[in-house]
């Protein structure tokens, strides 16, 4: 629940609970042995079970159990013991059997948190429930006169859907939830996450109403499939409430879509005595048994949590909570900064603290740009190494190359490709001949030559003008093809100019 | 409790049934006939009793097996859709589904 | 060809000996069986392929020269059109699956059949029944009723009417039929034939187009309780991979005690109280006034054969049995109404020729395909689902339901079968009772009981009504098993059939 002052729109307080649907990352369906892949041919990932041709009968996927016992897991939620599957009846042509597959009453995660940090603040949202549920087929209607076509291809994927408690009182904060939830299951590897494919898809219900008053009436965007998109969204739907409410009318309960080219949220046309869905244990389906074995045996194998992994790494590292949250945005990353650290407390004991800054920063930046611009989404794909990072790091600490140097001639040796990575850094900076100048000797003698090569600088310094004194930073650092230390360079022209 | 025109309308509209006025007559009178039977029911005491959804259970508690998550069912499409009253290329076609 | 008999005559067992023994080929004997299906006048099959047959036949005489030798090899069946085949259409007796052609076999099927695994039985075509199971008379066929062949004016039963007559009318040898609420017993009974149901989950329904899942069951139909042990020890067994139902216990070869149990009646070991010990457990509610005075004037004189065997009669109670009239119409029609939304037009079965969009073509293919004893159950169990009403009638049922399983087994501590009549009358006539269905589902009331526990249950030639109005019918005797035990009803049955003769009888004017 929401510990600060909600933010009130017009005097109104938000209320905002999510559905989301994540497409599990099993091999087969939920009940069918067809596959999941994306992007076949229609019709053609399909079983007797899938298209529902009569005497067919569901088979569960252990797979899709365990995805739904680490999602549990990961939310700190309770794993049922026994679960039942019920039918959700209705009629579509993308629903194959005129039912759906899914849980009613008792299903597989009952409770969980998801925490985040939300402009510094910590929110909390309560999780409902989770469970498991077939995904339908897909309509066509491109190409078809009057007619749509259906593709079953999707339908009878598991999908875990996950409902959280109307605990949300911003469309920030829903986003900021969303994102959270993202990260959560792709982290884990229950969900590829790809949101243009469908693998992760909100509903966002919404209401408003006067503080203190009763919970209003709410109505459902459906499908958002963005995060750009979501907030935008919800903000129209809430601004379009108050401005009902203000109007004198009430708000009636609906499913609406959102227009990304309108930007305005729009009743869905509402299907017929859509709410009666005659929900029965399905008689196909015994009930779903977990035993605290296989919850605890999953729980030892499980990798740690993006969220606790922060913590650890503000603590331990003292590290911001902005740095934490940065590198725990992505599994890898987080991996990556994790192995660099130990090897750097495994070389200099506890002391290697002080580098955690240097290679956060090294990660959260330039790497993190490079990546950007090269398309490379994993970093355990890029031509640099933990090792790498930390040595880099420790060589500017000692000062053997500066920060420049490094982001300009080192990482590029490597990461091109030029140079092999299997280089060590140590031995880039030799055979690049990149090792700062420290030789005050040399350095001076270049001081002086450049002095001598720009009188005129010289005495525009001495009358005061200290911005002058750059273009002599930069011819020194040119003449030592940036080698030179750059403190030691402004030291040394600051001492000979006087 | 007895049954009327609207109830068999909206149970027709859910079940995606269409009955002539005259059905609807003789199906509501049949119904009313049936539940007259079913309200026999209210008379037996279950409280406490639990629901049996599977008959196995009554020997014990039945559990749901599970598969390995192996995608081993081929690409049938051909012989599923031979049945089929209307496919072009490769999908089924119904009358347009209006979101 | 001795002319002491036809090949019609023999028993599975007998005909499968014949060739084991090379007296006679799968091929000659699938044509005298053909032979007699062509121009049925019974209303038995919907579908015959004389090629498909033939080719079968040939397949099981390869495996007989090979020197195979199992129980089955090369005899002929017919399975009742809602097991799913690939070589015939299935249509469930319905307009709803005209022409449909499924790319699968039933798991059932396929354990009997001539292919890899398979028993090698040669499956001469498809049996008519009710509309999708639903009926008690396969007067709900939607494209023929069937007829009984010891008076063609009467029903043979149902929903297994087509394989029941097809047995009786030795048409075949043994055919497969399903029973939800007494779907094989009571055709059974009416045709003067054996049939067992046996415990839910024993074979697999993966295949078998769904009625009542937590219901519908599998099971054969043939002229002697050793025939259907021949039968039902192919079709059971675990189907883990296909049918989450289905119950992992091993399969259990039926047929070899009782044979043994043959072998030793004709000698002079013969035991002179095969059943002693055996204690049979009579409901009072199976014995009431609802039941016709002839039926169970027969079903006494039967139970008095059990005395003789050796067999000790006590009462026994089951108090729920009127109960399970409305609890059973409440769970079967709510499952089937779900089971039978996939019937919709979109990708098989029929589609209305002329609709306007899409919810008029579901209206209208779905109006079109179901009769009116379909669509009656599909509208109450969509009501009893509905929003309001689930806990006052199907949750109901359900704990009802827990209640009739928990008095079986109270009366299985006093008993070790529960004997009864099958059917309240002998086979009525032919659109007797068309007008008032929910007279139909009162004379279900012996065998709803049984299928809401799970139990598995016989029906066995007994005698005949000999009222006027019973017209020599033939009734059967119900046996009722604790779950799991098949052997021993199969062997009560089969005790019974060696000290009678009555399931040996024939109607006098058939096909």
């Amino acid at each position: 629940m929401s510990t600060a002052t909600s933010l009130l729109v017009q005097g109104y307080e938000v209320v905002i609970g999510f559905e989301t649907h994540t497409q599990l990352t099993t091999q087969s369906k939920l009940f069918s042995r067809a596959s999941t892949s994306f992007g076949a041919e229609p019709n053609t990932h399909a079983s007797a079970v899938d298209f529902a041709l009569p005497g067919a009968l569901p088979v569960m996927n252990k797979g899709a159990v365990q995805r739904a016992i680490e999602f549990g897991l990961a939310v700190n939620g309770h794993i049922a013991e026994s679960s039942v599957f019920a039918r959700k009846n209705y009629f579509y042509p993308d629903l194959p059997k005129g039912y759906q597959i899914s849980q009613y009453e008792i299903p597989v995660v009952q409770g969980g948190v998801v925490e985040f940090f939300l402009e510094g603040e910590k929110k909390t949202v309560r999780l409902v429930r989770a469970h498991l549920e077939e995904d339908a087929g897909k309509s066509l209607h491109e190409d078809f006169v009057g007619m749509s076509g259906i593709d079953l291809n999707r339908a009878g994927t598991p999908l875990l859907e996950i409902v959280t408690e109307p605990d949300m009182r911003s469309s920030a904060e829903a986003v900021a939830y969303a994102r959270e939830l993202h990260k959560i299951v792709t982290w884990i590897g229950i969900c590829d996450g790809n949101m243009q494919e469908g693998s992760f898809r909100c509903d966002a219900n919404v209401s408003v109403r006067k503080p203190g008053a009763a919970l209003g009436t709410r109505r459902e965007i459906k499908n958002l499939n963005s995060f750009k998109f979501m907030q935008q969204a919800m903000d129209y739907e809430i601004r379009w409430q108050i401005e009902q409410l203000e109007d004198g009318h009430a708000i009636q309960q609906a499913t609406v879509l959102f227009d990304p080219d309108t930007g305005e949220t729009r009743s869905m046309r509402t299907k017929e005595d859509a709410a009666d869905y005659r929900y029965f244990p399905d008689p196909d389906l015994p009930p779903l048994v977990i035993g605290r074995d296989w919850v605890e045996k999953t729980r030892s194998e499980m990798a740690e949590l993006p969220r606790a992994m922060a913590v650890r790494f503000v603590n331990d590292y003292c590290l911001s909570e902005a740095d934490g949250n940065l590198l725990t945005t992505e599994k890898h990353t987080a991996e990556f900064f994790d192995a660099a650290m130990r090897e750097v407390l495994n070389e200099e004991g506890s002391t290697g603290v002080r580098h955690a800054q240097g290679v956060a920063n090294w990660l959260n930046g330039d790497i993190a740009a490079r990546m950007k611009k090269s398309g490379i989404s994993d970093i355990r794909k890029i031509p640099l190494t933990a090792w790498h990072v930390v040595t880099l790091v420790r060589r500017i600490a000692d000062g053997t190359i500066s920060g420049k140097i490094a982001k300009d001639k080192v990482i590029p040796a490597i990461w091109d490709g030029r140079l092999t990575s299997a280089l060590a850094v140590d031995d880039v900076i030799k055979r690049e001949r990149l090792k700062q100048m420290s030789d005050s000797g040399e350095l001076e003698k270049i001081i002086d030559y450049v002095l001598a090569a720009n009188a005129k600088n010289v005495e525009e310094i001495k009358a005061g003008n200290s911005k002058a004194m750059n273009a002599l930073v930069g011819q020194a650092m040119k003449a030592t093809q940036g080698k030179a230390n750059p403190a030691q360079v402004n030291a040394l022209l600051k001492q000979k100019i006087g | 409790m007895a049954l009327t025109p609207h109830d068999i309308a909206r149970v027709a509209s859910l079940a995606r049934l269409e009955l002539r006025p005259d059905e609807t007559e003789r199906v509501l009178g049949q119904l009313n006939g049936f539940f007259t039977l079913v309200a026999q029911m209210e008379a037996v005491n279950t409280d406490g009793v639990e629901p049996l959804a599977h008959p196995a259970a009554i020997l014990g508690s039945v559990a749901l097996r599970l598969r390995d998550d192996i995608a081993s069912e081929p690409n049938q499409r051909e012989a599923s859709q031979r049945s089929a009253p209307a496919v072009e290329r490769g999908l089924f076609l119904v009358p347009k589904v209006i979101e | 060809m001795s002319a002491n008999f036809d090949l019609h005559d023999l028993s599975v067992f007998d005909l499968a000996a014949r060739l084991a023994g090379g007296q006679v080929s799968s091929v000659e004997v699938t044509q005298h069986f053909l032979k007699r299906v062509k121009n049925e006048q019974l209303g038995a099959f919907l579908a015959v392929d004389a090629d498909v047959s033939l080719a079968q036949a040939k397949a099981a005489d390869v495996r007989l020269a090979a020197g195979e030798r199992t129980p089955l090899l090369g005899v002929p069946l017919a399975h009742k059109d809602v097991f799913v085949t690939r070589d015939f259409p299935t249509t469930a007796g319905s307009k709803m699956l005209e022409n449909y052609r499924s790319p699968f076999d039933a798991t059932v099927v396929n354990k009997l059949g001539i292919g890899p695994g398979g028993a090698g039985m040669v499956t001469l075509g498809k049996l008519n029944c009710d509309e999708f199971a639903m009926g008690s008379g396969n007067e709900n066929s939607a494209y023929l009723p069937a007829k009984n062949p010891w008076d063609l004016s009467r029903i043979p039963g149902g929903s297994s009417g087509g394989s029941a007559a097809a047995v009786a009318a030795r048409l075949i040898p043994a055919a497969t039929g399903t029973d939800t609420g007494g779907s094989i017993r009571q055709p059974a009974s009416l045709t003067g034939i054996t049939g067992i149901k046996p415990t839910y989950g024993r074979c697999s329904r993966y295949g078998m187009v769904a009625f009542a899942s937590s219901l519908d069951q599998a099971g054969p139909m043939a002229r002697s309780a050793l025939d259907c042990a021949l039968l039902l020890s192919a079709m059971a067994g675990p189907d883990l991979d296909r049918d989450s139902t289905s119950l992992d216990l091993p399969v259990i070869d039926y047929a070899t005690d009782l044979i043994a149990a043959y072998a030793r009646n004709q000698g002079a070991a013969a035991p002179k109280y095969p059943l002693k010990g055996l204690k049979i457990g009579l409901p009072r509610q199976f014995f009431g006034a609802g039941c016709a005075a002839d039926v169970l004037q027969a079903v006494r004189a039967a139970l008095a054969e059990y005395e003789k065997l050796g067999a000790t009669l006590v009462d026994v109670d089951l108090p729920l049995t009127e109960l399970s009239i409305p609890v059973y119409y409440v769970i079967a029609p709510a499952e089937a109404s779900s089971n039978l939304s996939r019937f919709d037009g979109v990708r098989y079965g029929h589609r209305a020729a002329n609709y306007t969009d899409l919810n008029d073509m579901y209206k209208k293919s779905r109006s079109e395909g179901f009769g009116d004893e379909a669509t009656r159950r599909i509208m109450i169990g969509t009501y009893v689902l509905s929003h309001g009403y689930y806990d006052a009638y199907y949750l109901k049922a359900q704990k009802i339901r827990r209640l009739i399983a928990q008095d079986f087994q109270k009366a299985f501590t006093q008993c070790d079968i529960i004997a009864g009549p099958v059917s309240p009358t002998v086979a009525w006539k032919i659109g007797e009772n068309k007008a008032d269905p929910v007279a139909n589902y009162l004379a279900d009331i012996y065998t709803l009981s049984s299928s809401l526990a799970g139990l598995p249950g016989m029906s066995v030639p007994a005698g005949f009504a000999t009222s006027p109005a019973g017209g020599g019918m033939p009734v059967g005797l119900q046996l009722i098993g604790n779950y799991f035990k098949e052997a021993q009803l199969l062997g009560a049955a089969h005790d019974f059939q060696m000290a009678t003769d009555w399931h040996m009888r024939q109607p006098g004017g058939s096909v």
